[in-house]
């Protein structure tokens, strides 16, 4: 089943007289339970196309189905709402709230999804206890190492049971030991049946996905299966 | 609804971390609406107990009472030199008045003249007395703590006689007892037959009745003045709805009594107590308007500040609006929150204010009695709620539409 359906996405910036296109012309689609890696060399229009799928900013150009809906002519608040209902983000840098707590800052996709403080806690526990980190829940962002940092960030991303997780370089910021223990937490999502869309530059990375689409200046250069999924779906 | 009390709630839970990690400036930030709210709960305390002060004070001396004077009181519609050059309101005036006047339940002719007071070691200068008719006591409300006031044989005869206002007995008799001892009035010795209850009407000033001593006119014209000077009539309605007829028959019969011709104007003015009214009305205006300069400007100075701390905040925030969003967080969300941030922070202000202005009421209270109103408390509430919303919002807008990649990208 589809999830992500791009037809002939393009996202143009106008710095100053220039005109920069981040991308050019994008066609894709992600089915449900796949690993996809997107690869490129920095600069290739990578997170820009991150940022579409995951409705955080909207194409200049072409058309973007969701599970069926038009993103593309959604508002600001569908696109809210879409982001914390069926989207998971993990980004390089975490972006998790340094003065908060890491319950407080898984628990809080939930808040903005208006669930109650009791289901909300439990949820959130359970989340981190699956990253491994349930003896770390009242620790803040700043008295934590960088893995167990991204660790919370992904319980975040999952605390939602969202249709899909997007990662933007999700190993950038760590060291290789550390940053293979958060492929192999990827691995075992996907084992679990989650959906992963992973933003990498490194083709070691890259090769731990099904399909590894390879992007250059704004267009896709390759598209291809490298492995079996190790999760089948019903269909 | 059930659905915007739970974003109000979690809202402002949020707002209390943020508030929290930034204590040191929210408060300093608050200072605006300190001063603010102070200002505005400490006016209406003040007001408040100018207004019980006045109200205790027009009760003693008798709110149903006209006052025929040679002299306006406090309307000064008439220049000084024409009053000055009215005939004096003699005792043959007030005679022929009473014997005409048919509705006032007590009328008493009054004198006033400050002496010098002592008994013993104990010497008050300056003391303001009133020399009466025993009748006097009927247009008031006075109460007596020991005694009686004088009696119309010893106000007939003259006697040398004198009741004692509560803090000229406090003065002079420090251990009590003045009742039946002598003092001495510039020479005179009188006898004291009574002391009066304490009135606590200071803003009566002279004529608060706790700073005067009552005596018989009679005594008056033997010893200090002449029999023809000026006197004021005391007269009094039997109950506030009749002030206005016992005026127009007093204006009827003085005119009579006086001779005038149907083209001459009054030689005598009718004074009440309605005209120190006016005057407390015109002393609490400027308090008020005091008040409101010193409120408006603390609060728009709070108010700028506050708007200025949130742009800070929200600009040193962005990333964390950013992350926000990319987790779901609407744009009414994080308007919420920037306004609820804003709201709080006006409201501890404000809180902080209110407590001063407890602070201060208590120390108001030594010379009026007063309490900080439950109306003003809410007045002061919703000063700061509202400065914190009309302050927060155009910070919390800039916040709600940020974009939320550029955010995101934000260092
Ligand atoms: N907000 C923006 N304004 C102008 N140019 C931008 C903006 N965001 C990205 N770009 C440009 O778009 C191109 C793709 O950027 P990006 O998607 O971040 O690349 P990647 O993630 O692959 O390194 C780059 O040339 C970048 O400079
Ligand atoms: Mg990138």
């Amino acid at each position: 089943m589809n999830i992500i359906n791009i037809e002939h996405i393009a996202k143009i910036y106008e710095v100053g007289s220039e005109i920069v296109k981040a991308l050019a012309d994008v066609s894709l689609r992600i089915d449900k339970n796949e690993y996809v890696a997107i690869m490129g060399p920095s600069g290739s229009g990578k997170s820009t196309l991150m940022n579409i799928l995951g409705c955080l900013d909207t194409p200049s150009r072409g058309i973007y189905n969701f599970e069926g809906f038009n993103v593309s002519e959604m508002d600001d608040n569908q696109l809210a709402t879409i982001r914390n209902k069926k989207i998971g983000f993990v980004f390089q840098t975490f972006n998790l709230l340094p003065r908060s707590t890491a319950l407080h800052n898984v628990e809080l996709p939930l808040v903005y999804a208006g669930i109650a403080k009791a289901e909300r806690l439990e949820r959130a526990y359970k989340a981190l206890e699956n990253v491994g980190l349930s003896d770390r829940v009242e620790h803040k962002p700043n008295e934590l190492s960088g893995g167990q940092r991204q660790r919370v960030a992904v319980a975040r991303a999952l605390v939602t049971n969202p249709s899909i997780i997007l990662a933007d370089e999700p190993t950038g910021n760590l060291d290789s030991k550390t940053g293979n223990d958060i492929m192999k937490l990827f691995q075992d999502l996907h084992e679990k049946g989650n959906t992963i869309i992973l933003v990498t530059h490194e083709e070691e990375i890259a090769l731990h996905a099904n399909r590894i689409i390879r992007i250059r200046d704004g267009f896709v250069e390759r598209d291809e299966i490298v492995k079996e999924r190790t999760f089948l779906s019903g269909n | 609804m059930r659905n915007f009390l739970f974003e109000l709630k979690e809202g402002l839970f949020i707002s209390f971390r943020a508030i929290a990690a930034n204590k040191g400036r929210s408060v300093l930030t608050t200072l605006g609406i300190v001063i603010g709210v102070w200002a505005v709960v400490t006016m209406s305390t003040a007001i408040k107990g100018i207004d019980n002060a006045f109200k205790t004070g027009v009760a003693s001396l008798g709110s149903d009472n006209i006052y025929i004077d040679k002299w306006a009181w406090f309307n000064n519609d008439t220049p000084w030199w024409e009053l000055r050059n009215r005939r004096d309101l003699t005792m043959e005036d007030y005679e022929k008045y009473r014997s005409l006047a048919k509705l006032p339940i007590a009328i008493a002719p009054t004198n006033w003249t400050r002496k010098q007071v002592k008994y013993g070691d104990n010497l008050l200068e300056s003391v303001f007395l009133t020399a009466t008719t025993s009748e006097f006591i009927k247009t008031t409300n006075l109460t007596f703590s020991d005694g009686r006031f004088f009696n119309e044989l010893e106000s007939n005869g003259g006697r040398a006689v004198a009741v004692l206002g509560s803090a000229i007995a406090e003065k002079l008799f420090p251990n009590g007892g003045a009742v039946g001892n002598i003092i001495d009035v510039s020479g005179k010795k009188l006898r004291v037959v009574g002391i009066l209850e304490e009135q606590g009407s200071w803003v009566m000033g002279d004529f608060n009745p706790d700073n005067q001593i009552y005596f018989p006119l009679e005594f008056t014209f033997k010893n200090f003045i002449h029999r023809r000077e000026s006197i004021t009539i005391n007269v009094r309605a039997a109950n506030p709805q009749s002030v206005a007829e016992v005026e127009e028959e007093a204006i009827g019969i003085m005119r009579r009594v006086r001779s005038l011709k149907y083209n001459e104007e009054n030689d005598f003015s009718i004074n009440q107590q309605s005209g120190l009214l006016g005057e407390i009305d015109k002393t609490v205006g400027v308090i008020q308007i005091a008040g409101y300069f010193i409120t408006g400007l603390s609060l728009f100075v709070g108010a700028i500040g506050i708007m200025n701390i949130m742009f800070v905040s929200v600009k040193e925030r962005t990333k964390e609006i950013g992350i926000r969003k990319a987790i779901g967080a609407k744009r009414r969300t994080i308007l919420g929150q920037f306004i609820a941030e804003a709201s709080i922070i006006c409201l501890i202000g404000g809180f902080i204010g209110l407590i001063f202005a407890v602070i201060t009421g208590f120390v108001i209270n030594q010379w009026l009695p007063t309490v900080v109103q439950f109306d003003a408390i809410i007045l002061a509430v919703g000063i700061s709620l509202l400065t914190g919303i009309l302050s927060g919002f155009a910070p919390a807008y800039t916040a709600a539409k940020l974009d939320p990649v550029d955010a995101l990208r934000y260092e």
